[in-house]
């Protein structure tokens, strides 16, 4: 299910569609982190090469500028959504871009 | 599920009474989180049984092997915080101002300084005596109070919520402005500011009121001991009308509420009629917005 | 009349576990009530909600912005080698390829990513963290510092506030220190170079529980510490027990008063209204006087 909350985001699946193959990061370790849990999470975003996220109500302040500065676009309205659900829904449009 | 978190920008304006009224009249269909961890209390009202506890990590100590040490000071001269000093044998680390950056752990030419993870406090998950369950925690005195600990209270209350399919999780929040109050106030659907009509309690409303907005979250406030000052009371609807912040209700002064605490009872327990009616009606308030 | 004592400069803090205790209400009307014995500097380190200045009538002497000092990255000089993510320690620098990122609001100031970059891309400079005022009245110096929102860190600013408290001083003065609520950094930083410590708290569970916890930071502080029971004849004794049993003195005792909270509310000071107020203050001026 995805998580509404971006920062601490226990797991980071990145899904590649042209070779439909789905790679998962486990991001638990995040729980960790005093601060900077956004930033964080956002580079394991930049390091994966993803050119799309697919979150539920969105980044924060810090980890929205480095998912910016990453190239990296954001689309809201998919928390508590499965996995496929959101694809799906991210496929059909019904999910909204997230501008700073 | 719905999120609402209780905060005050002033302490002692009767916040956690307010939230520990709350967690009763909302009984089974809540859980309870209490992020004000540097000065938990919520639990002296509901009588937990801390069944479960777990030491809680944050930040790190610098410690110095003096065997290993050459003396060549560079630690000692790169430390922002003067956290280390030396008495001409040895060199030492002052607990108190370290702040955990690593710096001199990576510049030492010989290896001698390591950092140590800290315990910061406890953390626990709690059967109460109203049957609901409380998640809380105490930070060590001393401690960083970053959003970490408080960050944690909220994740677990939300996961038990979901677990058990409870409707609201009622979370009492910090004081002030700083971190702890931001990590309270993220995720929150609902947040209720408790003031008082005092001239500090509208300059702290006002500056927490910032704050809120710019998580923009839902906001309403209770004016706890409106009739210590009418004026200011009339100031403060008159603000928060004029900022779309709902108003829940007026509570006059009443010594029920030490009378209470000092039993380890809510008020919702003590008898007192007018002010049961008052907090139900906000309740109910509550969650005709939240549900809408 | 009045007589000036001449003495060394001696730091008292008033601090407590728990909010709303009446440490404000204290700390105002002790130094307004000591300035006319001795210069006071009133310093308000409360700096995310600070509210000493809502109850002092003086005039503005000095102010300016304060800064906390963060790397700031400069794009020409560096050789992208990722060093400053590896060495913060709070996830205040973030390597993204050709991108550094700084995070102020994280950054605690440490220079280390300054320091250790190999090319000197990350230069340290000021960014703005708040406010410092300071007023006078005839002998009472009075200062507030202000955190601006959205500010995480209090211990920077309270550090720097504290600087100028003790520049401005002379070995005349007495500094009474409005600490903010809570054991954690911010408070400990405000007591931890105090030469006494005045523990205010309420005769409650709440008032026993937070004094409970407040008296094991000023433990471990090693700080001298006593305490002051506001709103005295409600709740119960439990804290006159705890204290009796540890063998902590109560300096003072503030009876319950509800014209105290009608006076407070309105920014009025009352120690020159009520009697009972006032005496309370005289054995707590004893005590600094020692």
């Amino acid at each position: 299910m995805i998580d509404e909350r971006f920062g601490r985001t226990e797991y980071v699946l990145v899904y590649d569609t042209g070779t439909e193959e789905m790679v998962s990061y486990d991001n638990r370790h995040i729980e960790n982190e005093a601060h900077g849990a956004g930033p964080k999470t956002a580079k394991i975003i930049f390091d994966s090469g993803a050119d799309i996220l697919i979150t539920g109500n969105g980044p924060g302040e810090n980890a929205a500028i480095a998912l910016e500065k990453a190239g990296v676009k954001i689309f809201t309205g998919a928390g508590r959504m499965k996995v496929k659900e959101a694809l799906e829904a991210f496929n059909n449009n019904k999910l909204k871009e997230f501008k700073e | 599920m719905k999120e609402i978190v209780i905060i005050s920008g002033k302490g002692g304006t009767g916040k956690t009474s307010l939230a520990a009224a709350l967690a009763f009249l909302s009984g089974q269909e809540a859980i309870i989180a209490d992020c004000d961890v540097d000065a938990a209390d919520m639990h002296l009202l509901l009588s937990p049984d801390f069944g479960q506890a777990e030491d809680f990590y944050s930040g790190q100590l610098a410690i110095i092997n003096n065997e290993s040490c050459i003396s060549c000071d560079l630690c000692r001269q790169k430390c922002r915080f003067d956290a280390i000093d030396t008495d001409g044998r040895s060199y030492n680390v002052n607990a108190i101002n370290c702040e955990g950056c690593g710096y001199c752990a990576r510049i030492c030419p010989v290896d001698a300084i390591t950092m140590k993870d800290q315990c910061a406090g406890e953390f626990y998950i709690s059967r109460t005596r109203i049957s609901s369950t409380l998640v809380h925690a105490k930070l060590a005195a001393g401690a960083e109070n970053s959003g970490k600990l408080v960050a944690k209270v909220k994740k677990e209350a939300r996961k038990l919520a979901e677990v058990k399919n409870k409707k609201y999780v009622i979370a009492d929040g910090s004081p002030g402005i700083g971190c702890p109050v931001i990590s309270s106030l993220s995720g929150a659907d609902f947040v209720i500011i408790v003031t008082e009509p005092s001239v500090s309690g509208i300059h702290d409303l006002k500056r927490v009121y910032e704050l809120v907005r710019k998580f923009d979250i839902r906001a309403s406030c209770i004016i706890n001991k409106y009739d210590i000052n009418p004026d200011i009371t009339a100031r403060i609807l008159e603000y928060i009308d004029s900022v779309s912040v709902m108003h829940l209700c007026n509570i006059p002064y009443s010594s029920s509420f030490t009378r209470a605490i000092t039993q380890g009872l809510t008020v919702m327990e003590n008898g007192y009629t007018e002010i049961e009616m008052l907090i139900e009606a906000a309740w109910d308030k509550i969650r005709k917005s939240i549900n809408n | 009349m009045t007589t000036k004592l001449q003495h060394d400069i001696v730091k008292i803090a008033i601090a407590s576990g728990k909010g709303g205790t009446g440490k404000t209400t204290l700390a105002t009307n002790l130094a307004v009530y000591l300035s006319a014995y001795r210069d006071i500097i009133l310093a308000d380190l409360d700096v995310e909600e600070p509210n000493s200045g809502l109850f002092i009538r003086a005039e503005k002497v000095f102010e300016d912005t304060r800064y906390k000092m963060m790397p700031s990255w400069i794009e020409e000089s560096c050789t992208f080698c990722g060093l400053c993510q590896d060495v913060c320690n709070f996830n205040a620098v973030l390597n993204l390829g050709r991108h550094i990122l700084v995070y102020p609001e994280l950054c605690h100031s440490c220079y280390a990513c300054s320091e250790m970059c190999p090319g000197s891309a990350l230069p340290m400079q000021k960014h703005r963290m708040g406010e410092l005022k300071h007023y006078r009245n005839d002998n009472l110096d009075f200062i507030e510092s202000r955190l601006d929102i959205g500010q995480e860190q209090a211990v920077p600013l309270i550090a720097q506030a504290l600087k100028y408290a003790v520049q401005i001083s002379d070995e005349k003065s007495i500094m009474i220190l409005d600490a903010p609520p809570g054991t954690s950094c911010p408070v400990i930083e405000t007591t931890k170079d105090a030469d006494k410590v005045i523990l205010v708290t309420e005769p409650t569970p709440f008032g026993l529980h937070d004094l409970k916890l407040a008296v094991e930071a000023m433990e471990k502080l090693g700080k001298e510490y006593v305490v002051v029971l506001n709103r005295f004849g409600t709740g119960n004794n439990a804290v006159e027990q705890y204290c009796e049993n540890s063998d902590i003195r109560i300096i003072a005792v503030i009876p319950d008063n509800r014209k105290v909270a009608e006076f407070y509310s309105q920014g009025l000071l009352v120690h020159d209204k009520l009697d009972d107020f006032r005496e309370s203050l005289d054995r707590i001026k004893d005590y600094i006087l020692e």
